[in-house]
């Protein structure tokens, strides 16, 4: 076989070993999301959507996530806004802290929110002098959401603010708008998409908060029972109530990508 | 008639400068890149805060470091067209001609009346409901200059503002500005680094180097070494 030939054959090897490797690491993502469908009937997951305990931790999960993303998006855009636009001591802390909770893992972050906020906790102890209770209420849901959710939320929006062009900020100041305005009327128009982005990110990991959540919520259905607990108990007891969640939530997160996708194309396009 | 005296201390220089500009007069500032100009502008707009100096606006003081007086930017009603234009590309053209008089609380017919008068004068009347992000650069530029003019400013300021611009689109904004500035009869202070544009839109030119001023006269009549050492 002459040097020339080897060439074409080389070629085609590593389109072969492309390929497999495409295909195996696509297979590998894919066929457990699949499998979930091919586990169950049909019939048996619309009658099983009927289950109190689905019906039950669907809406617990829908209300928490939902508040979640709303004290995120009121709180965390003026902060991440100032936080952007101003200098301040252990601005580089800040930072590192909002970082954070992506890398912990979220039953740590359970734990500290326990030893923090819990009945005998550092601060618990105080507000239960007052008959306030964190720990294992609805609250607490949603306080571990917040906890590893928002940062999805936050370094959107400071990424955002920081790459804006301050001259539109500038001139509306120029001609006469108040910060609130231009906040308003220049600087969120102008990074909407972006933000809608990172809420919508937000909101996808609050709704599948597990570790967080029953280290400082517990298990209670109906007060702390998401729809990632309920595929936790579901799956050593009734397998259907397990599955048909796990496909809700397969829905929800492909709903997530594809809105996520739109508004990165559209990004992209008005840039 | 502007008459600031301002001084700041920047990373590689102090600023140093005293401009005084006319009414109905058109200044040049002209300088290398990091010579101070758009730092000035900045000062006078109130977008920076001078270490020293005074900032008087048809009589009327509108900075002062020794006595603490500092108009906020908002208040300042100086028209102030930065580098890029700074359209708001999510507003239609309209919206952007209106942006400073709605922050201005003044009643819809005369935002109206005012708006239309501006588009039509700086023809982009039929450009009002196309989003500004769609705008080719002659047109944002148009559309800077009629919002900036739309608050009747009591100064004009436009930074750089044929850089990004065709020789017909900066012919028209030329045009448009020297007119506006007769008719409205207010003090204009141009940034450029071209030599051609001061001598086609100034009445005066004022070059700066490392914050200072290196010279002021009528633009024809520039020194060599103010082109030669690349001062302007």
């Amino acid at each position: 076989m002459s040097f020339f030939n080897l060439r074409p054959k080389r070629q085609t090897l590593t389109y072969i070993a492309a390929g497999i490797l495409i295909a195996a690491v696509t297979l590998y993502l894919a066929l457990p999301i699949l499998a979930l469908f091919f586990r169950i009937t049909p019939e048996m997951f619309f009658a099983t959507l009927a289950d109190p305990d689905v019906i039950s931790a669907l809406w617990l999960s829908m209300f928490t996530t939902f508040v979640t993303l709303a004290i995120v998006i009121i709180v965390g855009t003026p902060f991440a806004y100032y936080h952007c636009r101003y200098n301040y001591p252990g601005k580089i802390v800040v930072d590192t802290l909002i970082d954070l909770p992506l890398v912990l893992p979220p039953a740590v972050a359970g734990v500290g929110l326990l030893v923090l906020y819990g009945r005998v906790g550092l601060l618990g102890r105080y507000f239960n002098m007052f008959g306030i209770q964190f720990a294992f209420t609805t609250l607490a849901v949603i306080m571990a959401q917040i906890f590893v959710a928002s940062p999805f939320y936050l370094r959107q929006a400071k990424s955002l603010f920081e790459q804006l062009d301050p001259s539109y900020e500038q001139t509306a100041r120029t001609l006469g708008s108040s910060s609130m305005r231009t906040l308003a009327l220049v600087t969120l128009p102008m990074t909407a998409s972006g933000l809608i982005s990172g809420a919508v990110m937000t909101f996808g990991r609050a709704l599948g908060e597990f570790g967080a959540t029953i280290m400082f919520a517990g298990n209670l259905p109906g007060v702390t029972q998401t729809m990632p607990l309920a595929v936790y108990v579901g799956m050593q007891g009734n397998v259907n109530v397990g599955l048909t969640i796990s496909i809700l939530l397969v829905i929800i997160s492909f709903a997530i990508m594809i809105t996520v996708r739109i508004l990165q194309k559209r990004e992209e396009k008005r840039a | 008639m502007l008459e600031a005296v301002v001084e700041k201390k920047l990373r590689d220089y102090q600023l140093d400068i005293t401009l005084t500009v006319k009414a109905g007069e058109v200044m040049v500032l002209m300088g290398t890149n990091g010579s101070g100009k758009s730092t000035t502008l900045n000062i006078i707009s109130g977008l920076l805060a001078p270490d020293k100096g005074s900032i008087i606006l048809n009589g009327e003081c509108i900075c002062r470091t020794e006595t603490g007086i500092d108009i906020p930017v908002e208040e300042r009603r100086i028209g102030y067209v930065l580098q890029n234009s700074a359209v708001f590309p999510h507003m239609q053209v309209r919206e952007n001609v209106a942006f400073g008089l709605k922050a201005r609380h003044i009643s819809r017919e005369i935002i109206s009346d005012r708006v239309n008068f501006w588009m039509e004068h700086m023809h982009i009347a039929d450009l009002a409901d196309v989003k500004a992000g769609n705008l080719s650069g002659g047109q944002k530029q148009r559309v800077a200059l009629a919002r900036a003019l739309a608050i009747e400013p009591s100064l004009l300021m436009l930074d750089e503002p044929f850089t990004a611009l065709d020789t017909e689109s900066t012919q028209t904004v030329k045009e448009l500005t020297r007119k506006f500035i007769k008719k409205l009869n207010i003090p204009c202070i141009v940034v450029t680094h071209r030599i051609a544009d001061s001598t086609e839109i100034g009445d005066r030119a004022c070059v700066l180097c490392h914050g200072k001023k290196e010279w002021e006269g009528l633009p024809g009549k520039m020194p060599e070494y103010c082109t030669v050492c690349h001062c302007a």
